[in-house]
């Protein structure tokens, strides 16, 4: 039912665990559907003067295609500044995974929420220190 | 690759015998046990000795088996044959909350059609208590529905006790035994239950056929209308070959069942206390009161069906209680009956033997499942704890993001 990229998104995760000195953390999921995600970003700021992600992880509490699109999100959204990244939508994760099953297609949509919940947090974290 | 079957309550296979007594009935004798020529004599005697072969399992009368298309199909004929046989008598009906889909979607579909269920809860074993029962009675109860033994934690039910509550109060009462048939002795003189529904498929024999068993004097109405088959019961031609091999194995378990049962238990014990070994690992169910077969673990932390596919790519057949692993994405009715809290209810893995289970499968799984566990665990982002993202919130079903 999985794809052979999804399965191997699974089996070999990338970006995958706690980055302990984020600049961002962006919690999403429901542990009452059995899908939970961290996303962990470090920022760095490019020649522009632009905000971008320099480093990416995850944690995924779920089943293999929420694992397995978590990974994939933070493939996807590596060395992208913060516009491209929060544009990484739902159906751009579940094309990148080589598809999903119609029942698990809400997995895809997790681990773009997750990316722009860590990118909301380190904005929030951002504007708390400016006061 | 390795191949280790642990899947035995979804299916068994048929066994060689069953398939060797089977096979006559397709194309050589193959005549309609209805029709009056004695060609067709050999079907009907066929599918006589098979009801008595089944009666003989549960020690019930040959006359009080009705074959039927399968164990759900069974269900179904026990639960609403009783509600419209007995619906100017009341529309109550009482069943327990971890009862299997075919009597749950039954109930369901009657309470559509004016008739109240109440479900009875049980405990954090899956016990469901007789005294529930007494106090969910009402003037017009007419049917009491308490599986004989819970196909996803294996907890055998007081059916006895809770029977002989139905009894005193003239309320027919079902029990639902296509999980245990085969693996533990039904006595339905001494349970005392009206109707009992059984499973070929469960217990090696083919797919596709189911019995009910209706006490003497116990009335129903039929879902299928026809020729008048199975006592008018249940028409439709009979599915002789099926029959047959049902009766079959039936036959083996009978005689059978003492011996492969004791080794089934002990190498079940085996599996239960290498695998509770694992940290955070529970369980679920009762630690005596279970199928011989059965063994369901609770794993803090992961999600059943990420378990499910690595242990696959090991090539072990096993099933969990996971929301994600199922087809409405709804997590086990059973353990959130037994009180499992939303973020564990997702980590469970069932697993039961057969009866040609060998040790060294069992040591395959034990071999393989620390490392999965542990695999999963380093992607989660709950490492020891569920953390205050988890425990701060009140979370509700359905799939929303927040």
């Amino acid at each position: 039912m999985y794809s052979e990229i999804l399965l191997d998104h699974f089996r070999n995760p990338r970006n995958m665990g706690r980055m302990e000195d984020a600049d961002g953390v962006g919690k999403v999921g429901n542990p009452a559907c059995g899908d939970v995600m961290y996303v962990y970003i470090k920022v760095g700021k490019n020649e522009k003067g632009k905000e971008y992600i320099k480093d990416i992880s995850f944690e995924t509490f779920g089943c293999a295609a929420a694992i397995g699109t978590s990974s994939m999100v933070t493939e996807l959204a590596k060395g992208k500044n913060f516009e491209e990244a929060e544009n990484i939508s739902k159906s751009e994760v579940a094309d990148a995974v080589g598809g999903l099953p119609r029942r698990k297609m809400h997995c895809s949509l997790l681990a773009s929420d997750g990316l722009k919940a860590a990118i909301e947090d380190y904005r929030k974290k951002q504007t708390e220190k400016g006061e | 690759m390795k191949r280790v079957y642990l899947d035995y309550a979804s299916t068994t296979p048929t066994d060689e015998r069953v398939v060797e007594a089977m096979k006559p009935y397709f194309s050589e004798k193959f005549g309609n046990p209805t029709s009056f020529y004695s060609f067709a004599q050999e079907a009907k005697e066929a599918v006589d000795k098979a009801r008595t072969e089944v009666a003989g399992l549960i020690n019930a009368k040959p006359d009080e088996i009705i074959f039927t298309s399968s164990g759900t199909e069974a269900c179904n004929l026990a639960v609403k044959g009783t509600a419209f046989r007995n619906k100017n008598k009341g529309k109550h009906i009482i069943a327990s909350s971890v009862e299997h889909f075919a009597v749950l979607e039954s109930l369901k579909w009657l309470e559509k059609h004016g008739f109240e269920i109440t479900y009875l809860p049980c405990d954090k074993s899956g016990i469901v208590k007789p005294e529930a029962i007494e106090e969910s009675i009402r003037d017009d109860t007419i049917l009491i529905s308490v599986m004989h033994a819970n196909n996803e934690i294996g907890t055998l039910e007081p059916i006895k006790e809770m029977a002989e509550i139905a009894e005193e109060k003239d309320i027919t009462f079902f029990s639902d035994a296509c999980i245990s048939n085969g693996l533990v002795d039904i006595d339905v003189e001494e349970l005392g239950v009206d109707l009992l529904a059984l499973s070929a498929h469960k217990m090696y024999g083919p797919k596709g056929i189911g019995a009910l068993f209706i006490a003497k004097g116990t009335g129903i109405e039929p879902l299928i209308h026809g020729g008048g088959q199975e006592r008018r019961l249940r028409s439709g031609t009979e599915n002789v070959p099926s029959i047959v091999g049902f009766g079959k194995a039936a036959d083996i378990a009978k005689k059978e069942m003492k011996s492969y049962v004791l080794g089934m238990e002990i190498l079940r014990n085996y599996l239960i206390e290498k695998v509770l070994r694992i940290e955070s690992t529970k369980l679920n169910g009762h630690p005596e009161k279970r199928l011989p077969n059965n063994a369901n673990f609770n794993f803090a932390f992961i999600e059943g069906e990420g378990l499910i596919l690595e242990l696959d790519f090991s090539g072990i057949s096993a099933s969990t209680g996971s929301a994600c692993s199922s087809p409405t994405l709804e997590p086990s009715h059973v353990l959130t009956s037994i009180g499992l809290p939303h973020e564990e209810v997702h980590g469970s893995l069932r697993i039961t033997l057969g009866r040609e289970t060998k040790k060294e499968e069992i040591d395959y799984l034990i071999d393989n499942l620390p490392g999965t566990v542990e695999r999963l665990r380093r992607i989660s982002p709950f490492k020891g704890g569920f953390d205050d993202y988890v425990k701060g919130t009140e979370w509700k079903g359905g799939h929303k993001h927040v």
